[in-house]
């Protein structure tokens, strides 16, 4: 007679500990893959979830292991219908018969793991230096519109629910047994009937009997109201926060030739977060890619971020491009319209004079906000960070920074500048708003 | 032999299973493997799991009570993966070799396959456990859990109290060295009970406390400069530390001079454990084969005494046949020699030997043809061979042309393979002894000792490959090892390949080099 043991009920997830160290040592390559994945993907698909390769690096298990491409070896297969011995058998490629040896070797070549939208920004932000998500969060809610939601015992006159009321008078009416006008009438009818025959000592004492159950039940009518305050539902709402139609985000970018890689994997980093915050505060959200050398065109985001193509640098090419579009598909009255400018400042000094014309005459205007993003060399950083002297562009902003609260610029070196940046820029927008 | 009253009596009906049913079944069946094939267990202790539990199980190296490590996370996923999306089924059970013999059953297993499973685990293997010598000689079936469950705690409280990443560095390197951590000829310390337990933390606690630094840092007298040089010195000094070694952590847990105590403690449990699992590396065949065999032999009679329906045991031999399945070599499924099948198939292939012998048998199994003893032939087998002994001994011509065996010779440096024997008259030998050959883990397995260590100069750990026809190390996994020795040594470690039939040296690395 063995012993029998039921653990179906014990605690499972008995490797959950493990699991969770795993993930921990896992962690730097899953951020390195986060990272490609950002670089190489589309803006909007950041929040997607992920499949990553399995990690290897740090979570490899490396044992003394022969190495395949040395030395003589026999196997012993089963199965041969056709081969004598002598027979030469041309080797495939790699992994063809020659994994097919003996041994039971696990492959785990295509191990992904699934990381949850969570995770995946969880390990973008990380990157970027996030003190916590839920900041993101705090400052967007601008307008409330009440939604019903259920009812409540007690509110303004205009909101009592005249149905759920009077269900709840007739509930109450029936378990208080409130007698009805009928049961009165009938009563009332008897005595009349009564009264109208001729009075002898029993019809009497039934009349004076029914008077009083007349009485009775009328006074009971009064004591149990048709109506009481404790039957009375008001409608109750809630004010839910309304998201504001819909936004659209404008990406600037300046292609020219000091542009280069670094410089655009930034800026795409930028985009990714504000377009991560847009996405969180408005319904829909709209991306423009505009791309300017000496001229300026609409793009899309793979033309945006990896096309080649140079030139000059004419910034106001971008700025005029950008009103157009906003004339032609994005009324101001509809749109939340954000801009976001990327650029490395180089540009001729009178055309920095145009951008200034265009910004005060008509964007900022149009514009809930204005970002402009200086991306500079990080052995600039220290000399550039604080001062507002830098390049042409620099300078022309920086008039336009004075003028109008929705304008804001900054400049950044490295990817862990990116998210304080992007936090100054956008903590400042409620008190803007109001003075605005 | 069952009774005639008994006959018609079913174990059991229908799909569901309760406990009074596994008990019965149990019963019957430990008792016809006693009555027919006269097997010898440790008692049984059946344990019901649900799948997740099967996975937690399958990811820390099958056993009930394991340290945690990262690495069981890795390989749960890894695991959970392929099961989710049914790419691999679980298995329907789990053994452990200790006393009690512990069985894990499966929740969702039918009544049919839970009795398949008492055959095949709670006695084919139990048996095997109980009665092979390698586990009699190297694994202490009444101490493991105990053991395992005081590796478990103490490397929890190493972790408390030198923290996470300092126990874990110690595990990986330790990991990492768990195939030179077995000791293959000589036996080893048994490992201890509780109470030697209880007394070597004593005597570390100790240690520690009245450790002094100074006697380490004395300066060296003349004398031992010269013995450590001279050649009598080195083969004194060789002598002194036992070497050459192949087991490297059992050399690193004595002689490293850098480790704690308590991370000595940690190298010595990965190094019990290693070689705990030792034996069942070397006879994956036989152990699954007697498994196998015990199940199709107990489930088949069961049947013919009209104790089993039709119905369940045409779901026993579905499954059966599921498990025994081998693909050609040029099947797409082909991953191997499926040990099940070949076990089973030779156990098979000795009884029909013992009892209905051709002449070609008479020729090759003198002893055992016709003899019609077959059950004492496999007991013996069971008892005293391992897989590379039990194929060489017993793997005969028929089953070589029945799994119609072909060896490949394969030369790096060739673009073609080249048939060398196939199932012929002249290849019987030949593939007898190249498939024993490769079941045979010391000569499969690198060959790499400890072979010198300067303990008075620079402390350089001399570390030797012996290379076996020309067969390296991968680079990669190499150098990463290599670190990882370095790490539990402390100081610079050296591995140089010796060729095993010149004795020329084919390569040198050190780990300031990678």
């Amino acid at each position: 007679m063995p012993i029998f043991i039921d653990r179906r009920l014990n605690p499972k997830d008995k490797s959950l500990g493990n699991r969770q160290r795993f993930l921990k040592r896992a962690r730097e390559e899953l951020k390195r893959s986060i990272r490609d994945k950002v670089r190489e993907g589309r803006i909007a698909e950041v929040g997607r979830e992920h499949a990553v390769p399995m990690p290897h690096k740090d979570t490899s298990e490396p044992v003394f292991s022969d190495a395949g491409n040395s030395g003589r070896r026999q196997h012993v297969l089963p199965g041969n219908r056709t081969y004598i011995s002598g027979d030469l058998i041309p080797k495939p490629g790699r992994g063809g018969m020659g994994s097919s040896a003996p041994g039971n070797k696990e492959s785990e070549d295509d191990f992904r793991f699934v990381l949850s939208r969570e995770e995946v920004l969880d390990l973008f932000f990380e990157d970027l230096e996030l003190p916590d998500l839920v900041k993101l969060n705090l400052k967007q809610i601008l307008t409330f519109k009440p939604k019903r939601a259920g009812f409540a015992s007690s509110g303004s006159p205009t909101n009592i629910n005249v149905g759920r009321t009077m269900r709840n008078s007739h509930g109450r009416r029936i378990a208080l047994r409130r007698p009805k006008q009928a049961q009165l009438d009938a009563i009332a009818m008897q005595i009349a009937i009564l009264e109208a025959q001729p009075l002898d000592t029993a019809r009497r004492e039934r009349i004076a009997a029914l008077r009083e159950e007349f009485d009775r039940l009328e006074r009971r009518r009064r004591r149990v109201a048709y109506v009481d305050p404790v039957d009375i539902r008001f409608n109750r709402f809630d004010p839910q926060p309304q998201p504001n139609a819909s936004a659209v985000m404008f990406c600037l970018m300046d292609v020219s030739g000091s542009m280069g890689e670094r410089e655009k994997d930034l800026a795409k980093r930028f985009f990714v977060l504000l377009h991560l915050f847009l996405t969180r505060r408005y319904e829909r959200t709209d991306i423009v890619f505009i791309r300017h050398t000496h001229e300026a065109q609409e793009v899309d985001e793979q033309t945006f971020f990896y096309h080649t193509q140079s030139g000059g640098t004419v910034v106001s090419t971008a700025l005029e491009e950008m009103h157009r579009i906003i004339e032609q598909r994005y009324p101001a009255k509809e749109w939340n319209i954000y801009a976001a400018q990327a650029s490395d400042g180089d540009n001729f000094a009178t055309d920095s004079e145009r951008c200034i014309e265009l910004l005060g005459g008509k964007l900022m205007r149009l514009c809930q906000y204005f970002a402009y993003v200086e991306i500079i060399d990080e052995r600039e950083s220290h000399i550039f960070g604080s001062t507002e002297n830098g390049t042409s562009l620099w300078r022309a902003y920086s008039t336009v920074d004075g003028k109008w609260p929705n304008f804001q610029m900054k400049r950044i070196a490295a990817p862990a500048d990116i998210y304080p940046v992007f936090r100054e820029l956008f903590a400042r927008q409620p008190a803007l708003r109001k003075s605005a | 032999m069952g009774t005639p009253a008994r006959k018609s009596e079913l174990l059991f009906s229908g799909a569901d299973w309760d406990f009074k049913k596994l008990s019965r079944v149990y019963d019957e069946i430990e008792a016809l493997g006693m009555e027919e094939l006269r097997l010898d267990v440790y008692p049984v202790q059946m344990e019901v799991i649900s799948s997740e539990q099967m996975l937690d199980a399958y990811s820390s190296v099958g056993m009930p009570l394991m340290y945690q490590h990262w690495s069981f996370g890795k390989h749960f996923l890894y695991n959970e993966l392929l099961y989710r999306k049914g790419r691999r089924g679980l298995a329907y059970e789990l053994v452990i070799n200790s006393n009690p013999c512990i069985v894990y059953l499966m929740e969702e297993n039918t009544m049919a396959l839970q009795a398949l499973v008492t055959a095949h685990a709670a006695l084919g293997h139990n048996h095997f456990f109980k009665n092979n010598h390698l586990f009699r000689q190297w694994t202490d079936a009444g101490g493991i859990l105990s053991y395992l469950n005081f590796a478990k705690s103490y490397i929890s409280r190493c972790e408390e109290r030198h923290g996470l990443a300092a126990v874990e560095a110690i595990l990986d390197s330790a990991h990492a060295l768990m195939d030179q951590g077995v000791f293959r000829y000589h036996r080893p310390p048994k490992p201890s009970g509780e109470q030697q337990r209880e007394e070597l933390r004593e005597r570390l606690e100790y240690e520690e406390r009245s450790y002094n630094d100074l006697w380490r840092t004395l300066p060296p007298s003349q004398e031992d400069d010269k013995a450590e040089t001279s050649e009598d010195g080195v083969s004194e000094r060789k002598k002194s530390l036992h070497l050459p070694e192949e087991n490297l952590l059992y050399f690193l847990e004595k002689t490293s001079l850098i480790l704690e105590p308590w991370q000595r403690e940690i190298v010595r449990i990965v190094r019990v454990i290693a070689q705990y699992f030792y034996p069942q590396r070397q006879t994956q065949v036989m152990n699954e084969g007697c498994a196998t065999f015990v199940h199709y032999t107990l489930m088949n009679t069961l049947f013919d005494r009209g104790r089993i329906s039709e119905g369940a045991m045409l779901e026993i031999l579905r499954n059966h046949s599921n498990v025994i399945f081998q693909p050609s070599f040029d099947d797409p499924r082909f991953s191997g020699i499926n040990p099940y099948a070949l076990g089973l198939d030779m156990m098979q292939d000795i009884q029909r030997i013992s009892t209905e012998p051709t002449a070609e048998d008479r020729d090759w199994f003198p002893d055992i043809a016709g003899r019609g003893d077959w059950l004492e032939t496999l007991l013996d087998a069971w008892a005293n061979h391992r897989d590379e002994s039990f194929i060489r001994q017993y793997l005969s011509p028929t089953l070589i042309r029945k799994w119609r065996f072909f060896v490949l010779g394969d030369g790096a440096d060739q673009p073609h393979y080249e048939v060398a024997s196939i199932h012929n008259e002249r290849g019987y030998n030949r593939i007898r002894a190249a498939l024993a050959q490769s079941y045979d883990l010391g000569a499969s397995r690198p060959d790499i000792q400890v072979v010198d260590v300067a303990l008075l100069g620079d402390r350089h750990l001399r570390l030797q490959h012996k290379v076996k026809n020309g067969i390296m190390l991968d680079n990669e996994s190499r150098d990463a090892t290599l670190r990882h020795i370095r790490n539990l040594w402390g100081y610079e470690v050296s591995l140089v390949a010796i060729d095993a039939e010149t004795g020329a040296t084919l390569s040198e690395r050190w780990t300031k080099d990678c």
